[in-house]
């Protein structure tokens, strides 16, 4: 016969047992609830400034087309950083891995210059157009929804021009033609097809 | 004066070197900072096999050719190797092999094999030698093993292309070659010859390799193969143009009719004489850059195109990777064709702009389609995402604004953009017709901006639910085409007639 005082450890420890297991899957399930998703964003400064909402111009390779998402973002008074924000806000999106149009990893905006009357050049890094989805549509959602978002949020931009690593391109992967000047009311007007689309 | 010349060390040392040293320091320097001769070309091993053609680099060690022995059996079957000091293990599908460094001999199985040379383990990478590879790959590879190692060119099985090639003594003569699998060779001619060469196609040499035909405009064609190509050169006394027929299964190559010499690439249309440059029109027929290609006028009386069909990308212009081995520039040269015969089927008379695996700048393409002076341009791309057809008119640039009689390159679409949304829209209506999913978008894709008649480009997406290698299928490129035809001939009024 077993003795009583060695029964009841047994319980106690199988009782311990269970308790841990337990409070260790109520952990684990929290810990995957509060993991953050891989932020491959670029380092930058931190931006101080109030929080703003804006609207950011999404591809979505589903569709083909561009969503519109408010975001509510930290944004610096200096008009040329709020572009730069801006544009780093709609980047983060794509380079989350749940992204509906995914860009390379590392893409990034090097700097925006906001040149008075209307025009803002964006300069993107290598790897951005480098690795960039090769096709017509592919690269005209990207481009166009960086115009659109930078157009719908700092007033006054009518043209845009955008440049690789401070350099003029041809295209941005082949199709997109970079080495023109984006209107901007001509984008606007593909955003409107591209969103009437089925 | 005297005293002048005799002050100071430094003339006194002057004097004590010899005067010719001078010249010789410069002739020793000068050397180097001449500018260099044309960078050797890269040496290459082509391998042929049922399972894949591919091409590897080839790099000299102690005046020997040699090859990465992992490299070379990867694409043929599952492949490993690791490196223990100076030993090298491999092993391909079941078989075990052994390499030591700097040793000739090697264990194949249970089996020593000379390499002929020594081994050359690399950073972890194994270097046999090209002179081993006779003997050591039929321990891998069934079946029959051909290997040129003057031209390093490596056939593995039974893969070889053959060809015929006969003379049609006509006017003009029609050289025709059929091969015995689907070619698609680099093409360029220079005077006196057209060349084409085969950079992955196992093409392998005739019984003899020059092959003569008793003709004075095309007197003969000799086949050549080094350095992993081969090579096909067809001498002339005339312009020559080959075009393609049998599903890349047939190459006719005749003398060069007058309207059709805008479809030859830059390098041969250079060679046109000024004389055939274009008369000057409203619209702004060549871009900013003057004098960067000849174009032949369509005289009056001759035929006029109505459309020009432009394959986009082309050479080392690939465009999209639709699939591992499928690239844009295959499909939009296929389907360049296929619309071409469409087109003339409805008699609607078509050019294509590149008929050959050659690239064209986009300041060509477009100055060669505006020359032709046609109604309508239909650039073709294809693209792995999305479904149908997509249909695309120019999404004009900022800033090009047109001045009185001065039409700004990058805007000359601007007075045409009506015709060219009316072109898109009717062709749409065709596709849509047919359930074909189709689209009508604007976009920022050069040449478009750029013609000077109706423009549109076709971007073609695989069928709904199909996956991107269907838009290499015959019977899928053939109903597009074909219903893109319908679309153009049913808007042929409205585009009105050549210009």
């Amino acid at each position: 016969m077993i003795p009583r005082h060695l029964l009841i450890g047994i319980a106690l420890m199988l009782a311990a047992a269970l308790a841990m297991s337990a409070y260790v899957w109520r952990m684990r399930g929290r810990v995957a609830a509060v993991e953050p998703t891989a932020d491959t964003r670029p380092l930058a400064p931190p931006v101080s400034g109030p929080m703003e909402p804006v609207t950011l111009y999404v591809a979505d390779d589903e569709t083909g087309s561009l969503h519109v998402q408010g975001a509510s973002i930290p944004l610096p008074s200096d008009r040329q950083q709020r572009a730069e924000e801006l544009l780093r806000a709609l980047l983060g999106i794509y380079l989350d891995k749940a992204s509906p149009h995914a860009l390379p990893p590392a893409s990034e905006v090097r700097a925006i210059y906001l040149v008075d009357p209307g025009l803002a050049v964006i300069d993107l890094n290598a790897v951005f157009a480098d690795a960039h989805r090769s096709g017509v549509l592919q690269e005209e959602l990207t481009v166009t929804s960086l115009i659109q978002t930078l157009a719908a949020n700092i007033p006054g931009i009518l043209r845009v021009k955008i440049l690789v690593d401070g350099k003029e391109r041809a295209s941005l992967a082949g199709h997109a033609d970079l080495s023109n000047f984006y209107d901007v009311a001509a984008v606007n007007g593909f955003v409107a097809q591209a969103q009437a689309a089925p | 004066m005297t005293s002048a010349v005799q002050i100071g060390p430094p003339r006194y040392a002057l004097r004590a070197v010899p005067g010719y040293l001078p010249i010789v320091l410069i002739l020793l320097v000068l050397p180097r900072h001449l500018p260099a001769g044309p960078a050797a070309e890269e040496k290459r091993l082509s391998v042929y096999a049922a399972a894949a053609d591919y091409s590897l680099a080839v790099s000299e060690r102690n005046g020997r050719d040699y090859v990465g022995l992992l490299e070379l059996l990867e694409p043929l079957g599952p492949v490993s190797a690791r490196s223990d000091g100076l030993h090298w293990r491999l092993r391909f599908k079941a078989l075990e092999m052994e390499f030591i460094q700097a040793k000739s001999q090697a264990k194949v199985g249970r089996q020593e094999i000379d390499l002929g040379a020594p081994f050359v383990l690399e950073n972890g990478r194994g270097l046999v030698p090209l002179t081993s590879l006779n003997p050591l790959l039929p321990h891998f590879v069934a079946g029959p093993l051909n290997f040129n190692e003057a031209a390093r060119r490596l056939f593995l099985g039974n893969v070889g292309t053959h060809f015929t090639a006969q003379l049609s003594h006509g006017t003009p003569p029609r050289l025709v070659m059929n091969f015995t699998a689907p070619v698609n060779p680099t093409i360029a001619t220079e005077p006196g010859r057209l060349r084409m060469v085969f950079h992955r196609e196992p093409v392998v040499a005739p019984s003899t390799p020059t092959l003569t035909f008793n003709d004075t405009a095309i007197p003969s064609a000799t086949f050549a193969e080094s350095n992993g190509l081969a090579e096909i050169t067809v001498t002339s006394s005339v312009s020559l143009m080959a075009s393609f027929g049998n599903d890349g299964r047939t190459i006719t190559i005749s003398a060069v009719p007058q309207q059709t010499m805008a479809a030859q690439p830059k390098r041969e249309a250079e060679q046109i004489p000024a004389a055939t440059l274009p008369p000057s029109g409203t619209g702004p027929a060549l871009p900013p850059a003057p004098g960067s290609t000849a174009v032949p006028a369509t005289p009056a009386g001759q035929r006029g195109y109505f459309a020009v069909v432009d394959a986009s990308h082309g050479g080392e212009d690939r465009g999209v990777a639709l699939t591992g081995q499928l690239a844009e520039k295959d499909v939009t040269l296929a389907m360049a064709r296929r619309l071409h015969l469409e087109l003339e089927a409805r008699g609607v008379p078509s050019l294509v702009l590149r008929d050959s695996d050659a690239n064209l700048t986009l300041d060509q393409r477009a100055t060669l389609a505006n020359a032709t002076h046609a109604a309508l341009y239909i650039g073709l791309h294809a693209a792995s995402d999305g479904s149908g057809v997509r249909l695309y008119t120019a999404m004009l640039p900022a800033g090009g604004d047109n001045n009185g009689p001065f039409v700004a390159w990058d805007a000359a679409q601007s007075r045409f953009v009506p015709l060219s949304v009316a072109a898109a829209s009717g062709v749409a209506s065709e596709l849509e017709r047919k359930q074909i999913p189709v689209r009508v978008l604007t976009a920022p894709l050069r040449p478009l901006n750029n013609i000077t008649a109706a423009a549109l480009a076709v971007e073609l997406a695989p069928p709904p639910g199909s996956a991107p290698s269907q838009l290499n299928s015959p019977v899928y490129q053939q109903l597009i085409a074909a219903t893109l035809a319908n679309g153009v001939a049913a808007m042929r009024d409205k585009l009105g007639a050549p210009r």
